[in-house]
């Protein structure tokens, strides 16, 4: 929500201040045609004190609507008939608080297309201040948001090398390896590849932010033949891509952490036969991937604390969409299943 | 012959030290085992001379199998903890390999193994009465109760009293033993919600409902199960300080 640009103290003396010398200004005018002063003194701060009431309730209506692009007419619109009835209950106003005064009631009618110029103008400006500024601030946001991101997703993949890769993943793995040279030196070489493959992709994805479906996909493929050398006698997976063809978006690395979890949870906390499943589909302008594991209720409770890597999933995607219902998840008995939905830009 | 049993959750790891202990002859391995449940039967079946034990394992870690054992053979620790992780378990001389390790430094384990066994056996246990824990030990405790194996979220324990040798932890669901001292469930409990009130007692404060004088300066705890739990003078001071009060 934007704030309005009377909130700050500066903006509030400076807007006074201008109102207080056009009142003067207005009835030194006035007094100057021939008015008494206080018909003058009664016109201005009528007139004024209308006008500064018209002028708020501009800024406040706008700080809720900002018309679109191109379409100002409608502020005109709004500008114009304000203006109107601006002039109209100021003239009622004052002729019935200064009764009796023919004179000042002529003077008026002959002013009336000036003062409704003025109106006219003053509710544009005060208009076209607001409008500035809230486009401004709505900018700022944006930019913010989307440095934030930028500096997250890197962040994720520095702590993704620190922390996830080193203890468990990468020495598991190479210790795996060691395992295979002595036995099966074809089925060892095969790992070494899949996992420099891995780990380039994971170092690659520095500057392209977005990247499609079918690579990152592609890349937990890699992630999973992985842990299928390690834990292949219970470890099955299943994915299924819907949406082939279709060139999908989605940003680089967000599903790595709901994937790591998953086998977190469904495969290095369990002992049976498993399977992991990602399903991606397109609905309705969104590509909505699902990942399923299961669980052990009994050493895990996934509803509690979603942990490092679904919550910087969560933050991540509402730093660029701004929106918190993008990441869902849910228990099925013994089945957790994480669901994300990625706005498709047009 | 030394009877071993290796308990590793992948099998390409196991298979790493059978090969590595083929040079060995003199160490027979009786039995493999894929988490820390097979690992506490074969255990107490084969009464092994010396384990090989991963630390990271379903539904209990290696540390939560140790300490279900009576009797604690020797035990080599094969991880891939990063050496950070490990530095605390170093100063108490359990011998531990880091994945991957060579050959030479598999012996040399071995090596400390046959010199100095008793050594070995007397750390495992100075290791587990120490109060450095993994992440998921800070979230529950693991049982043996009527040869079952039970796990407590920490959040379930109400009180715990100490009975002899063991700790008695009680919960909604009963008490169980552990044999561990006061001491260090004192340590390693969190602190803004478990307070030693008492020599003896140790309660969960998210049970109180009611505190009542009783006796000189003592004060009785009384928690939703109804139970009534002494409150020793600095216990009160202690229980007071996390109530805030």
């Amino acid at each position: 929500m934007a704030t309005s640009p009377l909130k700050t103290v500066r903006f509030k003396l400076v807007f006074a201040l201008c109102w207080a010398c056009w009142g003067i200004l207005h009835a030194y005018v006035l007094n100057w045609f021939g008015f008494s002063w206080k018909v003058a003194v009664w016109d201005s701060v009528i007139s004024n004190l209308l006008l500064v009431g018209v002028s708020l309730l501009i800024t406040v209506t706008l700080q809720f609507y900002i018309p679109q692009k191109n379409r100002y007419g409608y502020i005109l619109g709004l500008c114009s008939v304000l203006a109107l009835i601006w002039v109209l209950l100021s003239r009622t106003l004052v002729v019935l608080i200064i009764n009796g005064a023919t004179a000042y009631e002529s003077f008026f009618s002959k002013s009336f297309p000036v003062r409704l110029a003025i109106g006219f103008l003053i509710t544009g400006c005060m208009a076209l201040i607001s409008v500035l500024w809230y486009t401004v601030q709505d900018q700022q946001e944006i930019e913010k948001r989307k440095t934030e991101a930028e500096k997250l997703s890197k962040d994720a993949e520095l702590y993704k090398l620190r922390q996830q890769l080193q203890p468990h993943f990468l020495f598991n793995s190479l210790n795996s390896i060691n395992a295979l040279i002595g036995s099966q030196p074809q089925q060892a070489r095969t790992m070494i590849q899949q996992l420099s493959d891995f780990l380039r992709g994971t170092l690659r994805r520095d500057d392209n932010q977005w990247t499609t479906l079918e690579e990152e996909l592609q890349h937990l493929q890699l992630y999973l033949e992985i842990e299928k050398v390690r834990f292949g006698h219970r470890l099955s997976t299943l994915i299924k891509d819907e949406t082939a063809g279709l060139k999908l978006q989605l940003p680089a690395m967000l599903l790595q952490p709901v994937v790591e979890n998953a086998i977190k949870f469904g495969l290095y906390d369990t002992t049976g036969d498993i399977t992991i499943s990602i399903e991606a589909k397109k609905d309705d302008g969104n590509l909505v991937v699902q990942v399923s594991n299961p669980f052990d209720p009994q050493t895990a409770s996934p509803k509690k604390g979603t942990g490092f890597g679904l919550s910087s999933v969560q933050r991540r995607l509402y730093l660029l969409f701004a929106r918190n219902d993008l990441l869902q998840t849910q228990t099925n008995e013994q089945v957790f299943i994480t669901t994300i939905k990625i706005p498709q830009q047009k | 012959m030394i009877k071993a049993i290796i308990i590793d959750d992948e099998p390409l790891a196991r298979s790493v030290v059978k090969e590595y202990l083929q040079d060995h002859k003199e160490i027979e391995v009786l039995q493999e085992c894929n988490d820390g449940f097979e690992g506490v039967k074969a255990i107490m079946q084969h009464k092994p001379h010396l384990i090989f034990l991963d630390i990271q394992m379903p539904k209990i870690n290696g540390f939560e199998m140790l300490e279900l054992l009576e009797e604690k053979p020797s035990v080599i620790f094969a991880t891939a903890f990063d050496e950070y992780a490990i530095k605390a378990f170093e100063t108490h001389a359990v011998d531990y390999l880091l994945k991957p390790f060579t050959k030479e430094r598999f012996d040399k384990a071995l090596e400390k193994f046959f010199n100095h066994a008793p050594v070995l056996k007397k750390n495992t246990e100075e290791l587990l009465q120490s109060p450095t824990q993994l992440p998921s030990q800070s979230e529950r405790i693991v049982v043996k109760t009527a040869g079952k194996i039970k796990i407590i979220p920490i959040p379930e324990i109400l009180y715990l009293e100490a009975a002899d040798d063991y700790v008695k932890i009680h919960t909604k669901d009963g008490s169980f033993l552990k044999n561990k001292t006061m001491g260090f469930f004192e340590e390693a409990l969190p602190k803004n919600q478990f307070v030693r009130t008492h020599r003896s007692y140790i309660i969960n404060v998210q049970e109180i409902t009611r505190i009542d004088p009783y006796e000189k300066e003592n004060h009785l705890a009384i928690l939703r199960s109804g139970a009534r739990i002494p409150v020793s003078k600095s216990g009160y001071g202690k229980l007071r300080e996390v109530l805030g009060l």
